[in-house]
Order: structure tokens, then sequence, then C-alpha cells
């Protein structure tokens, strides 16, 4: 479905109950906000965006200058870049946590309330996050193996990758 | 939905998913076409390994028809967006389909079971087998301090949303809704309306479900929703005896009206037969109308849906001609069920 007010695809879908029978409204992220700042006491108060968010986060701790230079931040696994991230709201692999950990954190508890997993862990799991990001890792350099048909690297890696995944060394 | 299950007069389904991500591949986002394959094959092959998950129907959503993927949604066994989205993508879904597990969709994995009625317990005893046994097969993301890693940090931690269904026709009617909702607010719970085709509202439906997703345990998480549900359940009880008692002739008259004209009208679009389906449940609900069940209501709220009616035609239909298909549906399938029960009766 596309946003009421541009090409994007909506995202939110708002409730209005201010008027006499509800009132529907599908929004991206962006005009959502906008749409939201406008109203500020008037309709239903949805999950702010979360674009929206980081923004407000990072111009309280970050001058325009730092900004630039934290927008140009890579992951090295992914890479996408801290820009990337703040525009589409979506992480590209799960070292971002680690390496956009600084940034992330103040969001994480701002959304939830809260920074520390209460809930279930995996039974079988058996890598730390440092093991998980190292499988990324291995996963894109055997494509690249295989790309030049290096066969005999991409059985290695494929050798350290089961390692890794049956929780040896 | 059935139509059964506790407290399902005014809950219609409750719901659950986990979101789930491969520690070896990129999210959803940043993965290249082969990496999509590699991962829809990899679960695929192991979904298949573990007993009992051998007999699950498995769709390629990718390689469906426009219309089926549609129908896949409205049956929400999918999203709108695992519908819509690009590159290799499906899902395997159970005979009963309560359980269904999307991959490629936002995250890696989206595991969803859904019961008829206000059956959270259930349902989680259900999905947190079903994820223990992906995880004995597949390398899940998790961080020792966050939890789950999801593509989006709105659900870290557990990667869970409860949700549940419910029917509130008399807290609208008496405008009642928005005090409820703001209250569920207060304590951190997200309340969406329903559509149906296009931007249309789907009559009285609402979903409530929990909007954090880190720092609290799964039952913790259920128990927040399922301990608000029984007040909203009351207070919609409240306001029907208060329509039922003040203005016994006018509510009757409006859902004896909005009965006759889903038996006789000729075209009706999507937006109407919601509108008017809820009335008619409300009116069932309090013996109103007694020849038909809540189960025919639900049934034919899923039916009357755009990609229903074509499947049900066999052929693609323009919005005129749904109106028109959808009218003559609900025509036969009205005068049948209302004759079934006068001859019971009889
Ligand atoms: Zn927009
Ligand atoms: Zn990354």
């Amino acid at each position: 479905m596309k946003c009421q007010q541009c090409e994007k695809p909506a995202t939110f879908h708002i409730t209005e109950l201010t008027g006499e029978k509800p009132h529907e409204l599908h929004l991206c992220e962006q005009c959502a906000q906008t749409y939201l700042s406008q109203n500020p006491s008037g309709g239903m108060p949805i999950q702010p965006s979360l674009a929206g968010m980081l923004h407000q986060q990072l111009k309280v701790t970050d001058t325009a200058k730092e900004l630039a230079k934290l927008d140009e931040q890579a992951c090295p696994i992914c890479g996408i870049t801290f820009y990337e991230f703040r525009n589409q709201g979506r992480l590209g692999c799960p070292h971002d946590y680690t390496c956009f950990g600084s940034e992330l954190d103040p969001l994480i508890v701002n959304i939830h309330g809260d920074n520390i997993h209460a809930g279930k862990h995996p039974k079988h799991h058996r890598q730390t996050s440092q093991q998980q990001t190292q499988l990324i890792q291995l996963h894109n350099d055997m494509k690249v193996a295989i790309e030049k048909e290096d066969y005999e690297r991409a059985s290695q890696i494929r050798d350290e990758i089961r390692k890794i995944e049956e929780g040896q060394e | 939905m059935r139509g059964s299950g506790p407290e399902s007069d005014i809950v219609i389904s409750s719901r659950i998913r986990l979101a789930r991500n491969l520690a070896e591949f990129p999210f959803i986002r940043r993965c290249a076409s082969q990496d999509r394959k590699s991962i829809e094959k990899m679960v695929h092959d192991r979904l298949q390994a573990i007993p009992g998950f051998n007999t699950l129907y498995y769709l390629r959503v990718d390689e469906l028809a426009h219309v089926d993927r549609q129908f896949l949604t409205e049956r929400q066994l999918i999203s709108r967006e695992h519908a819509e989205a690009e590159g290799a993508r499906s899902v395997a879904i159970d005979n009963d389909e309560r359980l269904s597990v999307m991959i490629n969709e936002e995250d890696h994995l989206r595991i969803q079971v859904m019961k008829s009625g206000l059956d959270l317990t259930s349902a989680w005893n259900q999905i947190n087998e079903v994820d223990d046994q992906l995880e004995s097969k597949l390398s899940y993301a998790f961080h020792e301090r966050l939890g789950y890693l999801t593509a989006c940090p709105t659900n870290v931690g557990t990667g869970m949303r409860v949700s549940v269904m419910l029917h509130l026709p008399a807290l609208v009617i008496t405008n009642q809704i928005e005090k409820v909702f703001r209250s569920l607010q207060k304590i951190n719970l997200a309340v969406r309306g329903l559509y149906g085709e296009g931007s249309q509202a789907m009559g009285d439906f609402y979903q409530i479900s929990n909007q954090i997703t880190l720092g609290k345990s799964e039952e913790e998480l259920i128990g927040q929703v399922s301990g608000v549900v029984p007040m909203i359940i009351e207070y919609e009880r409240k306001a029907r005896d208060f329509l039922i008692t003040q203005n016994r002739e006018d509510l009757h008259d409006k859902i004896s009206r909005a009965y006759g004209i889903l038996c006789t009208a000729q075209t009706i679009s999507s937006e109407e037969t919601m509108h008017l389906l809820s009335s008619v449940r409300m009116g069932v609900n309090l013996g109103l109308i007694d020849d038909l069940a809540i189960s025919d209501i639900n049934k034919l709220f899923v039916e009357t849906q755009p990609a229903h009616l074509q499947k049900l035609r066999g052929n693609e239909l323009d919005t005129a001609g749904r109106n028109i298909e959808r009218a003559l549906y609900l025509r036969r399938y009205l005068q049948d069920r209302g004759k079934e029960h006068r001859d019971e009766r009889n």
C-alpha cells in the first residue's frame, strides 16, 4: 500500500478517533511523523517513528559536524552506513548492534525502556556475538572464493563455519 | 476464525509471532538475491528435517500469482509486506492454518501461531515449542545482552509480538472506544484499527498488541496483553447491556436492517459488507438474530474479501465485478443458512 501523501510504501496505519467516526490514514514513516507532530493532542498517539526518535536523540547529543561523520560510519560486515540505517530504520546485519552500539543503545532504551533481555535463550546456542560476526564474515569470504572458483579455499572456509556452528573451538 | 474458543463473542483471535534471524547472514535488506535464495533453501531443507514439519504446506510466495498471494494475506497467513516484496521468499503453513512460518520477510524467519478466541497461553506453548525445534536446526542471531537480534530495533529482545483481535461495536456506538485506547497506551500497548480493501475501514475490529519487546520475559509480555483483555470485554459487555436496555428498538432495528441489506443487496462493497456484518455479529451475540451463528459471520468476513471472491469465481474480477459477486455470495449463503436454521426449529 502506498503512502497517502507520497509515493513511498505506507508503514504507518493510523486510526483517528477524534471525529464522529474513526478515520484511517496510511502513511510512510516520514509523513506519519509530520502528521503526528502537527496533531500533538488530536488523534491516537501511535508508536513514535524510529527515524524521528533517532533524529531527536542525535540533535541533543551531536553537532552537525559530528553527525555528518557519524552518518559516514559503515559496518565492516554488511557495509550499511549509519545514514542508511537512519533513513530506512532497518539494520543491515546482527553486527550493527555492536558497531553502532553507542548510538543504538540510547535508542533502544528510548523504545523499550530497557536494554537487557529478560526472555528466553536459545537452548542450543553456543556462539558468542563475536563468533556470529565471524560467521557472516566467513560466509562472505566463501562467496568470494566460489566466485573465483577457488574451491579449495571455499571448502576450508566451509569447515571453519561448521566448526563454529557445532560449537567447537 | 472458527468463532470458538474462550470469549469468542468479543475476542476474534489471539496471535503470537516471533522474529528470528540466522546468525550467518546479513538481514534481508542487505542480502543479495543469491543470499536470499540460499536462506530460503536452507530453512526449507531444515524445516523438513524436523519431525512433524514435513507435513507443512510449503509455498514459494514469489512464484505465486498475485491473487494467490492476496488470498494468503486475507487468511492472515502472510503479511501484506511479504505478499508484495521482491526476491526469493516463502511460507510454510500447517494443516489447520494455525501455524505459519514466513521465510525472508523483514526478518529471515517470522513464526506465527493464531488461535480462535482468547487463548494466548496455548498459542505461546505451541510457538515456543516450534521455536525450540527450529533453533535446534538453525543458528539464530542472538546477543548475550540484547537477546534475539532483529532487522528493526523495535523488535529486538524477545522478537515477540502478542496480539488480540477484538470486536467492539458497542464501545464504538457509545463513543467510549477512544477512552479505552488512551488508557491502553498509557500501559505501553498499541491499538490498531483493521482495514479492508484499499484503505476502507473494516467495521469495529481492533487489534491490541505489546509495544515493547525487550526487558520483559515472554510470559510477562503475554500477561500484559491478556491482563487487560478481560477489562475491555467487560466494558464492551456493559456498553451492549446499556444499548439494549436503553434503546432496544433502535438497536434491533439497526441490526435487522443490516441483516436485510446483506440478504438482498445486488451489489455491495467490501467496506459496507464489513460494516453491516459487524452489526449482525453483535445481533447474533445479543440474541436479536437467531438463525445465524458467530462462526457463520466470521466465515463471511473472510470469504467476502477480494481474493477469496475471485478464487471462488475462478477468474479475475474488477471492483464492480467483485461487488456483484460479493452480493451474490452473501445472498446465497444467508438464504441457505437461514433455511437450515428454520428447518432445525420445525
Ligand atoms: Zn509519505
Ligand atoms: Zn552490518
